[in-house]
């Protein structure tokens, strides 16, 4: 019983067994990070670097965490203040990182299939901690993981991811993450930020936000990846806002009660408003704090492939 | 492959060990009971049964203690799925009656320990094993109380079979190849 991969790259190569392995072994973590003492001696012979060359505070002290609460030793790695400014490549970077006896490697970058690129060069374990505009698996699990905490199993469920679809990892991770659990997705936001061919994936696109949030049990906000679009998508922030922001109002004049989620960082007042995101229909601290199970139940999955090589 | 305990042979031993449980802890008041997952509960379940009736005691405090996590092979060994672990009372100052199946090398013992220790510090630990297969340890550990005490060399192997599980009740040696 162990992962059919070897890295965890994306949602995409996992399968279905995979991804129920991971959210059992995230049950068992989960209560031991309940317990006053919150650690386990199970990696205490593993080292795991942390190379993150795009920034970020959720996920890498998630992971960190993790890594810590599993006994293994951490080394952390950000490329603003390392030799990749000197010119370094990547290969050359993470072989040295290796060379100091590191056995696994969780690894952010802002080009897409980084990770994948890197698979092929090293023999360590790689997990990605999200890839530019392509996968961030980790927050798919444990999206998934959450919703199925708040509203049991996900088959035949109704999810709605809103915002940024074109420029998010997380959406992606998560629309291959749904499929594969068995729920129906639909992704809504303004036409420039929905790519032209996403209906391929198997999702319904609806772009009034409102009627999205009407047909589903859990809307999944996303942030507007100012950073990735470098020419103008929509006019204003305050015009999205408008016509795309998840705000109180709104979900009181649908009838029924959704779950409401956030990945973070949240830009509050433009994709989702404080009174939606500080309520009791939201889980956005809840997947936090269930990043870190799921996490760890990854990274102990992924650690006895070692010595099979 | 030989049979070691037949059905009516397990019944009396889990009756003696019962027994002798109680006359060590009376009525249970300060101790715990807690099986080793996955195929300890299988025993310590019955054992809880039987004690429970013999003590009188109804409200016996037993929990469940997975040691996956606490494991010292886990980078040499394909990586198993963890089971549950629960133990919903205070071990702090407590007897615990730890109990497995077949107590053969002593390491999971050790990962128990060390795993019954991050839930308090308790008073007093006990072992409770089915089938002690005496001189194939490879660390320090002794039970309290045992079924069946066997000699075996490393390639046998003990199977205790569970009319719950299993469909009969039984204790077999194979002589693996």
């Amino acid at each position: 019983m162990s992962l059919s991969v070897k890295h965890l790259l994306g949602i995409k190569e996992l399968n279905l067994q995979d991804i129920e392995q991971i959210f059992q072994t995230a049950d068992n973590f989960k209560k031991v990070l309940q317990r006053p003492i919150k650690k386990v001696p199970t990696l205490r012979d593993t080292t795991v670097a942390n190379i993150f060359f795009e920034n970020s505070t959720r996920t890498r002290l998630s992971f960190e965490l993790a890594e810590k609460r599993l006994g293994a030793d951490v080394v952390n790695f950000a490329a603003s203040n390392s030799s990749v400014s000197k010119g370094e490549t990547l290969i050359d970077t993470v072989n040295n990182i290796l060379a100091m006896k590191v056995d696994m490697v969780v690894m952010r970058h802002s080009a897409s299939g980084a990770p994948w690129f890197l698979a092929q060069h090293i023999d360590a374990s790689i997990i990605n901690a999200g890839d530019g505009i392509n996968e961030h698996p980790t927050q798919a699990l444990l999206d998934a993981f959450s919703m199925r905490e708040r509203i049991g199993e996900l088959k035949g469920k109704r999810i709605t991811i809103i915002g940024d679809i074109m420029h998010s990892r997380v959406a992606l991770s998560n629309i291959y993450c749904l499929a594969k659990l068995g729920a129906e997705v639909t992704v809504s936001g303004p036409p420039t930020l929905i790519p032209k061919h996403i209906a391929s994936l198997g999702v319904k696109v609806e772009y009034n936000v409102k009627k999205a949030l009407e047909w589903c049990d859990v809307a999944n906000v996303l942030r507007i990846q100012l950073e990735r679009q470098h020419k103008p998508l929509f006019s204003t922030l305050r015009e999205y806002a408008l016509y795309y922001g998840v705000n109180k109002s709104m979900l009181d004049s649908i009838k029924k009660k959704i779950v409401i989620m956030h990945p973070g960082p949240i830009n509050r007042g433009v994709e989702i408003n404080s009174d939606v995101a500080d309520s009791k229909q939201s889980i956005i601290l809840d997947q936090v704090e269930n990043g870190v199970a799921i996490r760890m139940a990854v990274i102990y999955l992924l650690s006895g492939k070692r010595e099979m090589e | 492959m030989k049979t070691l305990l037949n059905s009516g042979q397990l019944n009396i031993t889990l009756q003696r060990l019962s027994h002798q449980l109680v006359e060590n802890h009376l009525t249970f008041n300060d101790t715990v009971i807690i099986g080793i997952q996955p195929r300890g509960i299988l025993l310590s379940d019955r054992i809880v049964k039987m004690v429970k009736k013999i003590s009188g005691n109804q409200q016996l405090e037993y929990g469940k203690l997975d040691i996956t996590f606490y494991r010292d092979d886990v980078a040499s060994r394909d990586i198993q799925v963890p089971n549950d672990t629960n133990i919903p009372f205070s071990i702090e100052g407590k007897n615990v009656v730890l109990i497995d199946d077949v107590l053969h090398t002593g390491r999971t013992i050790r990962a128990a320990m060390d795993a019954l220790l991050d839930f308090g510090r308790p008073k007093k630990v006990e072992l409770l094993v089915l089938v002690d297969r005496r001189f194939s340890r490879e660390l320090p550990v002794q039970p309290d109380y045992s079924g069946h005490t066997v000699d075996t060399i490393l390639t046998q192997k003990v199977v205790v079979f569970w009319n719950e599980k299993d469909g009969k009740d039984e204790v077999i040696l194979i002589d693996k190849l």
